[in-house]
C-alpha cells in the first residue's frame, strides 16, 4: 500500500493506431515523471520483446506507475496500462481497459482516425472510460489538427474541443497530458473494508519468479502472505510477493482499492491464470466475481510442422515454453501424410498466429511449415451430433453431414473515397453483407459482416492492394451461421496432399481451387516427370493444371577429368532431395509449401 | 581387362578463353624441354606400376597440345608404345587449334604418329569467334580443317552453340556449313557457364543470358536433326559420328574403362593390384613439374573407388552413350549389380515416361532421357 489516497490515483490506458505514437508518448511520460533515468531509457520501454519493439505492437499488457507532482502542488499516482493493440487480443484489451477509469485517445494529426482506433475507443467507451483526445505529431508539416479534431467528433462522437495538441517525439505539451490525466480523469472507487476483489489483467512467466500476475484491486486489500483464490477455478495460492512497476518491479506490503500492481504466488504456468478472472481472499471470499470473465478460445487453427523432421521434439519443447507465457494459444500433436509429425495449433487470430510462428523461428531457431489457416466450423451430423472442426483433413464424409456452421465477423473498414468501390467489390466477393456505410469527409467507413474463413484467405493482402495500402481494417467475432461449405482437396499426380486441403464456400470453391492449382504450378519447379496438379471436391475434379517436364538438363561436356566432380554433384543432389517432400515421383520443395500456404497479415 | 586409355595433358594456351574452366595456363615463355621431360618421366612412372598392358588409345588434350613441339609428341608416343602393347591401329588423337602456327605443325604431328585430330573450331561466325575469345578467324578455321583432312586419316572438330541471342535458324545455317566441312565426327557442345570463368562473371552481372529450358531443348533437337541428315548420329550427348568413327579414347571414359592421366591436373581411373583407384595430379604446371622431377610423378591424390562410387560413376558416364550401360560389364567393373545401383521404382517410371529403355542385360537412355540426363540420374541412382 502506498501513502497515496485513492482520490490521488489515476488509472489510464492509451488508445492509438499502430504508428500513431502510443509507445513514444508512453516513453515520454515515463521520462518526464522521472520513473527511469536517462541512462535506463531505451526506446519503447514497455514493449520488452524484440518482436513487439520491431513491429510496434504490444502483445502483453504492461503497466507502469508514475509519480506526478501536479501544478496544484499535490502528488498523484498515475498508473499507465499499456494494452495489446490488436483485434486478436480484443478480450485482453477489454480486461486491461476494465482495470482503468480513463483513456488517452492518441490520433496522428496527419493520418486521422483509423479502423483499429475506432474498435478500441468503442471498447473504452463501453468500459465507462473518460476519454481525453490527444492529437499527436502536430509539429509535422502534414499535420491537420483541425480536420482530425472534427473527424474525432464526427466519427466517434466525442467532444474534441479540448483535444490536446502534442508532439510525443519533441516533448511538446507532455505536461498538458499529465495535467489532463489529473483533472479530467476520475479517481478509482473501491471499498478497502470489503472482501478482496482483484481483476487478473494479465500474467507472464518469469524464469526467476515463476508466474507474475498483473492485477487491479477493486475492493479490499491484497497482501503478502495472504491465501488467495481464483474464482473461475477455485484454485488457491499463497501470495509470496506484492509490488508495483516503476517500470522496475518494486515490492510493497499490499495493494489497496484502485491500485494496479503485481503478485507472485508460486504458480507454475500462466495457463492457471485466466485473464479476466477475479482473485479473492480464500478465507473471506467475495460473494460474486467481477463481471465480464470468459475463457480464451482459439479462433484460427493451423498445423505447424518442422521443415526438418528431426526438429519435432525441439518444436514440442519450444511450444511448451511459449505456452508458459501465452495461455491463449493451444497445441496438440497431429500427423500429416505430406508433412509428417507436427502440431495443430489454435490462435486468437491471424496476427497471433503470425507472432507465434515468428517467435518460434526467431527465438527457437526453428524452420517451420504452416498449413493453411482454418477457422473453427461446427459440423452438425445427421444423427444430431455437433462437433467442432478445426482441421479440414478431419471433415467427415458428406453423407453424414446435415449442415455446417461457420464463424462470422463484423468488420469495420475505413478507406479514402477513391478506393471505396474496390473495397465494396472485395467484400461482396468474399460473401460480405453490408451493415453500414458512412462518410467522414473524404473517408468512407464500411461496416460488413463477413465469414471469417474468407478473411483468413488472403483478405488483408487484397484489401491492401486494392486500396494501395490506404484502407484500415478491424473486426470482432459475430456469431455462427450455416454455410454451404465444402472441402477442397489438392492432388499432385493423383495423390492428395493433406496439408494443402482447405474448406471454402461452394460458390467460391472452384475459383479458389483454380487459383491454388495455378499458384502451385508456378511454385513447383519443373521436374523430370510431368506433374498433374488438381483440386477436387469429393471425387469431382474442379481444377487442373499440368506442369510439363523440364525440357533440358544435361551437362554438355563430361570426360575423364570431370567424373569425380560429377559424381560428387550427383551425391549432393541426392542429399538435397531428402529436404524435399516426396509425393510419388514428385518433389515439392519447402519453399513451394510455404508460399502456397502463406497467408498475409 | 579392356585396353588402357592414355591421356596426356599439355596445360598451356596462347590465351584463356572466357568460357573455359579446363586446366589451362598462359605463360610468356614455356620451357618445352622441361615439360616434355616431365611428361615422359611421369608416363614412365605410371607405366612401371601398371605393368605391361594393352594400350587402346592415346589422347593429347589441354590446354592446347598443338602448341607442343612435334618432337615431344613423337617422344611420348614412342615411350607409350615401348611401355605398353598397343592394339592394332591404335587411335592417337591430338587436340589442335586452327591458327596458322599450329596448322604448320600438322605434318610433324602426323609423322610423330598422330592419326586423329580434334580441331577447336568452336564457330564459323566471325562475331561469335570474337565473343568466345578465340585466336583464329573463320577463314583460318576452314583452311586448317581442309589441311587436317589432307594430313590426318581422321578429323573431328568442336563447335559451341546456344550462344547468347543465337536463334535456331542461325544455328542450323552455321551447322550446315560446318557439316559440309566435316569428315565423320563432330563434337557439338551447348555453351555452359562454368564457375570461375569470365563468362560466369558476365552472367552473374546479367550481361550475358543463355538460351534456357525449351529454347535450349529446341537447339539441341535441331542439332541432332541437322547432324542426322549428314549421317552423323549422336552416340554421346554432345558427340556425333558415322558408325565406326566414334572416338575410341572417349568411349573408354564413357564406358568407364581404365584410363591413365599424365600431366598437370590430369585425372585417372586405373586398376592397381586388382583394385580401382582414382588419381589426380597437381594442377599448377610448375609445381607438378617439380613434383615429377623430385618423385617421378605429380600425384596429389590417389584414393580407392568403392563399389557404390564406381557404380555411380559408371552410370553417370554410361548413360551419356546411346548404347547405354551393359549390365554384365557394369557388375564386373564396379563390383555391384546394375539393379542394386538403381532405384527400380524410379527406373520403371522413367521407362514409362520414355526416358529409359531396359533390354535384357542393358540399360540405356533414350534421346529424351539424355536431354534430361542430370535430372534423370538424380532420380534413378539409388
Amino acid at each position: 500500500m502506498t501513502d497515496t489516497p485513492i482520490e490521488n490515483i489515476r488509472n489510464f490506458a492509451i488508445i492509438a493506431h499502430i504508428d500513431h505514437g502510443k509507445s513514444t508518448l508512453a516513453d515520454r511520460l515515463i521520462q518526464t515523471t522521472g520513473a527511469l533515468s536517462a541512462r535506463e531509457m531505451t526506446n519503447q520501454v514497455l514493449d520488452s520483446m524484440d518482436l513487439e519493439r520491431e513491429r510496434g505492437i504490444t502483445i502483453k499488457a504492461q503497466t507502469v506507475r508514475l509519480s506526478y507532482r501536479a501544478k496544484n502542488g499535490q502528488t498523484y499516482e498515475l498508473n499507465l496500462m499499456d494494452t495489446p493493440g490488436h483485434v486478436d487480443f480484443a478480450y485482453e484489451v477489454s480486461r486491461s481497459l476494465a482495470a482503468c477509469e480513463g483513456s488517452l485517445l492518441v490520433v496522428d494529426a496527419s493520418q486521422g482516425v483509423e479502423a483499429q482506433t475506432l474498435a478500441n475507443v468503442y471498447q473504452a467507451i463501453e468500459a465507462g472510460h473518460e476519454i481525453v483526445p490527444v492529437l499527436n505529431k502536430v509539429d509535422l508539416p502534414a499535420a491537420e489538427p483541425e480536420r482530425v479534431r472534427q473527424q474525432i467528433e464526427d466519427v466517434i462522437g466525442l467532444d474534441a474541443s479540448d483535444a490536446l495538441m502534442i508532439s510525443a517525439k519533441t516533448g511538446l505539451n507532455i505536461e498538458g497530458v499529465l495535467e489532463a490525466l489529473v483533472h479530467r480523469l476520475p479517481p478509482p472507487k473501491g471499498d478497502p473494508a470489503a472482501p478482496l476483489k482483484a481483476l487478473l489483467v494479465d500474467s507472464w512467466y518469469d524464469p526467476y519468479l515463476g508466474v507474475v500476475i498483473l492485477v487491479r484491486v477493486k475492493d479490499g486489500r491484497l497482501k503478502r502472505g495472504q491465501k488467495i483464490r481464483m474464482m473461475s477455478t477455485g484454485a488457491a495460492h499463497l501470495v509470496e510477493q506484492v509490488g508495483v512497476f516503476s517500470p522496475k518491479m518494486i515490492p510493497t506490503e499490499d495493494l489497496g482499492p484502485g491500485e494496479i500492481g503485481f503478485i507472485t504466488a508460486a504458480i507454475k504456468t500462466v495457463a492457471d491464470c485466466n485473464v479476466g478472472d477475479t482473485l479473492t481472499d480464500d478465507r473471506a471470499p467475495a460473494a460474486e466475481a467481477l463481471p465480464g470473465f470468459k475463457p480464451s478460445v482459439p479462433v484460427v487453427w493451423c498445423g505447424l510442422y518442422p521443415v526438418d523432421a528431426d526438429d519435432f521434439e525441439k518444436l514440442r519443447d519450444s511450444l511448451g515454453k511459449l505456452r508458459l507465457n501465452d495461455a491463449s494459444f493451444h497445441y496438440d500433436p497431429e500427423t500429416s501424410a505430406a508433412l509428417g509429425f507436427g502440431f495443430r495449433c489454435g490462435f486468437l487470430g491471424l496476427l497471433h498466429l503470425e507472432i507465434i510462428q515468428e517467435r518460434l523461428s526467431r527465438e527457437f531457431d526453428l524452420d517451420l511449415i504452416a498449413t493453411a489457416p482454418s477457422v473453427v466450423y461446427r459440423v452438425h451430423r445427421t444423427n444430431g451430433e455437433v462437433a467442432e472442426l478445426h482441421n479440414p483433413a478431419d471433415m467427415p464424409d458428406g453423407s453424414v453431414i446435415d449442415h455446417i456452421e461457420e464463424p462470422w465477423i463484423k468488420a469495420t473498414i475505413m478507406v479514402p473515397d477513391d478506393y471505396l468501390g474496390a473495397i465494396l467489390q472485395l467484400c461482396n466477393d468474399r460473401r460480405g453483407e453490408q451493415v453500414d456505410l458512412t462518410y467522414v469527409g473524404n473517408r468512407a467507413m464500411a461496416v460488413y459482416r463477413l465469414p471469417l474463413n474468407e478473411v483468413v484467405f488472403d483478405f488483408y493482402d487484397r484489401l491492401k492492394s486494392v486500396s494501395r495500402g490506404y484502407a484500415s481494417f478491424d473486426y470482432a467475432m459475430d456469431g455462427y451461421a450455416p454455410g454451404e461449405l465444402v472441402r477442397i482437396s489438392i492432388l499432385v499426380n493423383n495423390d492428395p496432399v493433406d496439408a494443402l486441403s482447405f474448406i471454402a464456400h461452394r460458390a467460391v470453391a472452384e475459383a479458389r481451387g483454380r487459383s491454388i492449382c495455378a499458384k502451385l504450378k508456378e511454385l513447383i519447379p519443373r521436374q523430370l516427370f510431368k506433374i498433374a496438379i488438381q483440386a477436387a471436391i469429393g471425387g469431382r475434379v474442379i481444377a487442373r493444371e499440368t506442369l510439363s517436364a523440364l525440357s533440358k538438363d544435361v551437362t554438355a561436356k563430361c570426360y575423364g577429368g570431370d567424373i569425380s566432380r560429377k559424381r560428387k554433384l550427383l551425391e549432393k543432389q541426392k542429399e538435397g532431395k531428402k529436404r524435399m517432400r516426396q509425393f510419388g515421383k514428385v518433389e515439392i520443395p519447402q519453399s513451394a509449401f510455404l508460399a502456397a500456404l502463406k497467408m498475409d497479415a | 581387362m579392356e585396353p588402357l586409355a592414355l591421356y596426356i595433358h599439355w596445360p598451356f594456351c596462347l590465351a584463356k578463353c572466357p568460357y573455359c574452366d579446363f586446366n589451362s595456363h598462359v605463360r610468356d615463355r614455356i620451357d618445352q624441354a622441361r615439360f616434355a621431360a616431365a611428361l615422359r618421366r611421369e608416363l614412365a612412372w605410371e607405366a612401371a606400376r601398371l605393368g605391361r598392358r594393352r594400350l587402346g588409345s592415346i589422347f593429347f588434350g589441354g590446354g592446347t597440345p598443338s602448341l607442343m613441339e612435334p618432337a615431344t609428341v613423337a617422344a611420348l608416343i614412342d615411350d607409350a608404345v615401348r611401355w605398353f602393347d598397343p592394339v592394332a591401329g591404335m587411335e592417337i588423337t591430338l587436340e589442335a587449334n586452327p591458327t596458322s602456327v599450329e596448322a604448320e605443325r600438322f605434318a610433324g604431328f602426323r609423322a610423330a604418329g598422330v592419326n586423329r585430330v580434334s580441331v577447336g573450331v568452336q564457330s564459323l561466325d566471325p562475331a561469335a569467334l570474337g565473343f568466345l575469345g578465340r585466336q583464329h578467324s573463320a577463314d583460318q578455321a576452314v583452311a586448317a580443317l581442309e589441311l587436317a583432312r589432307r594430313v590426318f586419316p581422321r578429323v573431328s572438330f568442336d563447335l559451341i552453340y546456344a550462344r547468347p541471342g543465337q536463334t535456331e535458324a542461325a544455328w542450323r545455317a552455321e551447322l550446315r556449313t560446318a557439316l559440309a566441312l566435316a569428315a565423320d565426327h563432330l563434337s557439338l557442345y551447348q555453351l555452359t557457364i562454368e564457375p570461375g570463368t569470365k563468362f560466369a562473371t558476365l552472367a552473374a552481372r546479367g550481361e550475358i543470358v543463355l538460351p534456357e529450358g525449351d529454347a535450349a531443348a529446341a537447339l539441341y533437337e535441331a542439332t541432332a536433326e541437322e547432324a542426322g541428315t549428314f549421317g552423323l548420329a549422336p552416340y554421346e550427348v554432345s558427340n556425333y559420328a558415322r558408325p565406326g568413327a566414334e572416338s575410341r579414347h572417349n568411349l573408354s571414359y564413357w564406358r568407364y574403362e581404365d584410363y591413365a592421366g599424365i600431366g598437370p591436373g590430369a585425372h585417372g581411373r586405373v586398376t592397381v593390384d586388382g583394385a580401382l583407384r582414382a588419381t589426380r595430379r597437381h594442377r599448377a604446371p610448375e609445381v607438378w613439374a617439380e613434383l615429377v622431377e623430385r618423385h617421378g610423378h605429380g600425384t596429389v591424390e590417389e584414393t580407392p573407388v568403392v563399389p557404390a562410387e564406381a557404380a555411380r560413376e559408371a552410370l553417370l558416364m554410361g548413360l551419356r552413350l546411346g548404347e547405354g550401360v551393359d549390365a554384365a560389364r557394369f557388375a564386373r567393373r564396379t563390383g555391384m549389380a546394375l539393379d542394386a545401383a538403381l532405384d527400380l521404382a524410379m527406373v520403371e517410371a522413367a521407362v514409362d515416361a520414355g526416358y529409359l529403355v531396359r533390354e535384357p542385360g542393358r540399360l540405356a537412355a533414350t534421346d529424351a532421357g539424355r536431354l534430361r540426363l542430370d535430372a534423370l540420374l538424380a532420380a534413378i541412382v539409388a
